[in-house]
């Protein structure tokens, strides 16, 4: 779990890259202005031309497609669970008759729609994902503060927390062996399974608090929660790229949409 | 440079009965060097945190005053810096400048010269690295040592230590120590809580002795104080300086292997190691951090498999990680570092009792069983605590007691010693020499060379030793 949680939490993008190297809080605003129009409608075709954008970008981004890939692994659960449910349980079932399993009739209809989901999800995560790829979290905090005028409580303080979580999984590895050298395990039990979780959960929970504890005195002692105004050792500069790569995905939004409603396929949420 | 005046202080935490500490007159001049002693329990860290001006007025009753160059040390906070035990909770950012820059960041100080006092601080105090260096990357030593440099940089005329090397390896703590003799100069007052008083000694030029229930006990240089009070000091569990404890080896034979490993390994964490250890013996595994003895700690105590060689115990054809979990608790006891891993219930009786019912033995077995372990290792008083709210001489002897209470004949113990008071770590070597007594076999992993002097009858060491303690930091 250790090696996991730091794989997926550092940037592991070519930091030069023209994209890469705008500041984090531009490439944040960038991502949730370029992905939230797309949530407005359900049609296939927008998230279809929103994902070729992404991918055509990659590059500027110095982010492979491997990697992407292994970071967007975690959706494909999420895209099974869409096809099993919409396959089951839609209730339109329109278009052409593909196989009858029993009383569930899978339809083209049926497949069109689950495809739409599954390519929204990869649609409005992607940006995201391809952000934290490229940014450094130390950036991101000092840009927050600096740029976003985020309270330095907050994000430095974030910023701490999140250096402990790796900890977290060595924590929960320990207190499992733990357990067992007490003479604790569930067996093939499903309730023994999950209470033994839950006790190991708190724990685990308990030692974490404990711990935040302790970084917060040490933080306090070192003059984080001083009056003065604090300073900045590194400099984040939010300049005109900036400004333009955030109206450039607002306007990219805005064609995309504006391309499915001129194509007549634009469904919106609340249709 | 600053001074320290305490007129009858005393601290009481919200919700306690006892005052931590009480009736406090002492007086610490600029530039002064004091080692705080006392008994476990005589609230020297809650002193410190005093002096610190880390006690926030709602968490407690407090009686007379303290004042750090006259001023309530609330407001002294920018004048005074604090070093505690655990690195990992001292470290903010993720690369070793950034740390130490954050401080000089809350305190105003201008981006043009925080860069320049980063360098010359983190030099000072031998960090052997660059800035970038990821603060994931670092040894416990050199983690420690970095959170000095943040302390440091922020230029405190009065230094707080607060068992500064309790959480490091011997190799650590020497670079503490180092550092700390280094990167403080003449116009920095020091005060030092450490229970490893021999090595601590060098650093201080008087001492200052806390008696339990309040007041100041003895205060003076340290010569003084050790002739004058080192046996009483001694008997509270004090580590004074010239300690030695007589050996206590086997007096036979041991008996036929309980564990043996052959070419066990584990990749990435544990180079092939063939060993064995058989009843009656008490097996001593040594070596610097990062040479896999905990790790063969977890394998040995059934608890991780190999992968590779194998691990065999008891005549069993399946190897222990196999085993259910009460097979093994019968056969291995394992006691892990950190007790409060180990707890699992909110009673310490209920936290004995639990292997004992696991096996299946019955309620007054059980109460005999707890029974005895409790008056065995002096926790009968607390039978009725909370496990999470004893101190740390007492959870070790309670993690110790769990392992017992299932009556293993293997014991695997990891760091059975670490920062333990001489008091206990006393009752733990004899207890485990009654176990090897009677024909229980013992593995250790340990750094301290006393527990291995006095009771290990075989020592392995592991892996090869570490370079140099105390690079110079290479300049960019």
């Amino acid at each position: 779990m250790g090696a996991a949680v730091t794989l997926a939490l550092q940037p592991v993008a070519d930091p030069a890259a023209p994209l890469a190297r705008r500041n984090p809080v531009a490439k944040v605003g960038a991502a949730l202005l370029f992905s939230l129009p797309l949530i407005s409608t359900l049609d296939p075709l927008t998230p279809a031309l929103a994902l070729l954008v992404e991918l055509l970008l990659l590059p500027f981004f110095g982010v492979r497609l491997g990697v992407l890939a292994r970071r967007a692994a975690p959706l494909m659960p999420a895209a099974a669970g869409i096809l099993v449910t919409m396959v089951l349980f839609a209730a339109e079932r329109d278009g052409a008759l593909l196989v009858s399993l029993g009383s569930i009739d899978v339809t083209t209809g049926v497949l069109a729609t689950a495809g739409a989901l599954i390519l929204r999800v990869f649609a409005v995560a992607l940006p995201g994902i391809v952000v934290f790829a490229t940014t450094d979290p130390t950036d991101l905090a000092d840009a927050l503060v600096q740029n976003a005028k985020a309270p330095a409580r907050f994000a430095i303080g974030a910023l701490a927390a999140f250096r402990l979580v790796p900890l977290l999984g060595e924590e929960w590895r320990s207190l499992s062996l733990a357990r067992r050298a007490r003479g604790i395990d569930a067996g093939r039990n499903p309730v023994a399974k999950m209470r033994l979780f839950g006790s190991t959960a708190f724990a685990l929970l308990v030692g974490a608090l404990r711990r935040g504890v302790r970084l917060a005195v040490a933080m306090d002692a070192r003059g984080f929660d001083s009056d003065v105004p604090r300073t900045h050792a590194r400099r984040q500069h939010f300049t005109l790229p900036d400004a333009i790569l955030l109206a450039v995905a607002l306007l990219t939004a805005i064609a995309i949409i504006a391309t499915s409603v001129a194509l007549d396929v634009f469904r919106p949420v609340t249709g | 440079m600053s001074d320290v005046r305490l007129r009858g202080f005393g601290w009481r935490h919200s919700g306690r009965r006892a005052w931590a500490v009480r009736g406090l007159d002492l007086e610490i001049r600029h530039g002064e060097r004091v080692l705080l002693l006392g008994p476990s329990g005589a609230g020297k860290s809650t002193l410190l945190a005093a002096i610190a001006g880390l006690l926030p007025e709602d968490s407690g009753e407090s009686e007379g005053t303290i004042a750090i160059d006259g001023l309530d040390p609330r407001k002294a906070r920018d004048r005074v810096g604090i070093l505690f035990q655990d690195p990992q909770t001292q470290l903010v950012m993720a690369r070793s400048g950034d740390d130490v820059a954050f401080g000089l960041e809350n305190r105003g100080v201008p981006a043009s010269e925080i860069w320049p006092r980063v360098s010359d601080v983190l030099d000072r105090v031998g960090f052997p690295y660059q800035m970038n260096r990821p603060t994931s990357a670092l040894s416990g030593g050199e983690a420690q040592r970095l959170a000095l440099a943040g302390v440091l940089a922020l230029r405190p005329g009065l230094l707080l230590l607060d068992e500064p090397t309790a959480n490091l390896d011997p190799p650590g703590a020497e670079l503490i120590r180092e550092a700390v003799a280094r990167a403080t100069g003449p116009d920095t007052t020091l005060i030092i809580v450490e229970h490893r008083v021999a090595e601590a000694l060098p650093l201080v030029d008087r001492v200052v002795v806390l008696e339990p229930g309040g007041g100041v006990r003895a205060d003076g240089s340290p010569d003084v104080i050790f002739a004058a009070y080192g046996d009483k000091l001694a008997d509270e569990g004090v580590w004074v300086p010239g300690f030695h404890a007589s050996p206590l080896k086997a007096t036979s034979q041991p008996t036929a292997d309980l564990v043996r490993t052959e070419r066990a390994a584990v990749s990435g964490r544990l180079d092939p190691v063939t060993i064995s250890v058989g009843g009656g013996e008490v097996l001593a595994v040594t070596g610097p951090n990062g040479t896999g003895k905990s790790t063969l700690a977890l394998l040995l105590g059934g608890l991780l498999a190999p992968t590779s060689g194998r691990v065999e115990a008891f005549g069993d054809r399946r190897p222990p990680h196999r085993w259910r979990a009460a097979t093994l608790t019968g056969r291995i006891g394992s006691v892990f570092q950190n007790p409060e891993h180990q707890f699992v219930t909110s009673r310490v009786a209920d936290e004995l009792a639990l292997g004992p019912r696991r096996l299946g033995r019955s309620p007054a077995e059980v109460t005999r069983v707890v029974d005895e372990l409790l008056e065995r290792l002096r926790l009968t008083r607390l039978a009725g605590a909370n496990p999470y709210t004893l101190s740390g001489g007492e959870a070790r002897r309670l993690s110790v007691a769990t392992a017992l209470a299932t009556a293993p004949r293997l014991l695997v113990l990891d760091e059975p010693t670490f920062g333990q008071d001489r008091r206990t770590w006393r009752e733990l070597v004899d207890l485990l020499a009654a176990l090897r007594s009677e024909g229980h076999g013992v593995l250790a992993v340990t750094h301290d060379d006393a527990f291995v002097r006095t009771l290990a009858d075989r020592t392995v060491p592991l892996g090869a030793p570490r370079p140099d303690p105390l690079p110079r930091r290479l300049r960019p």
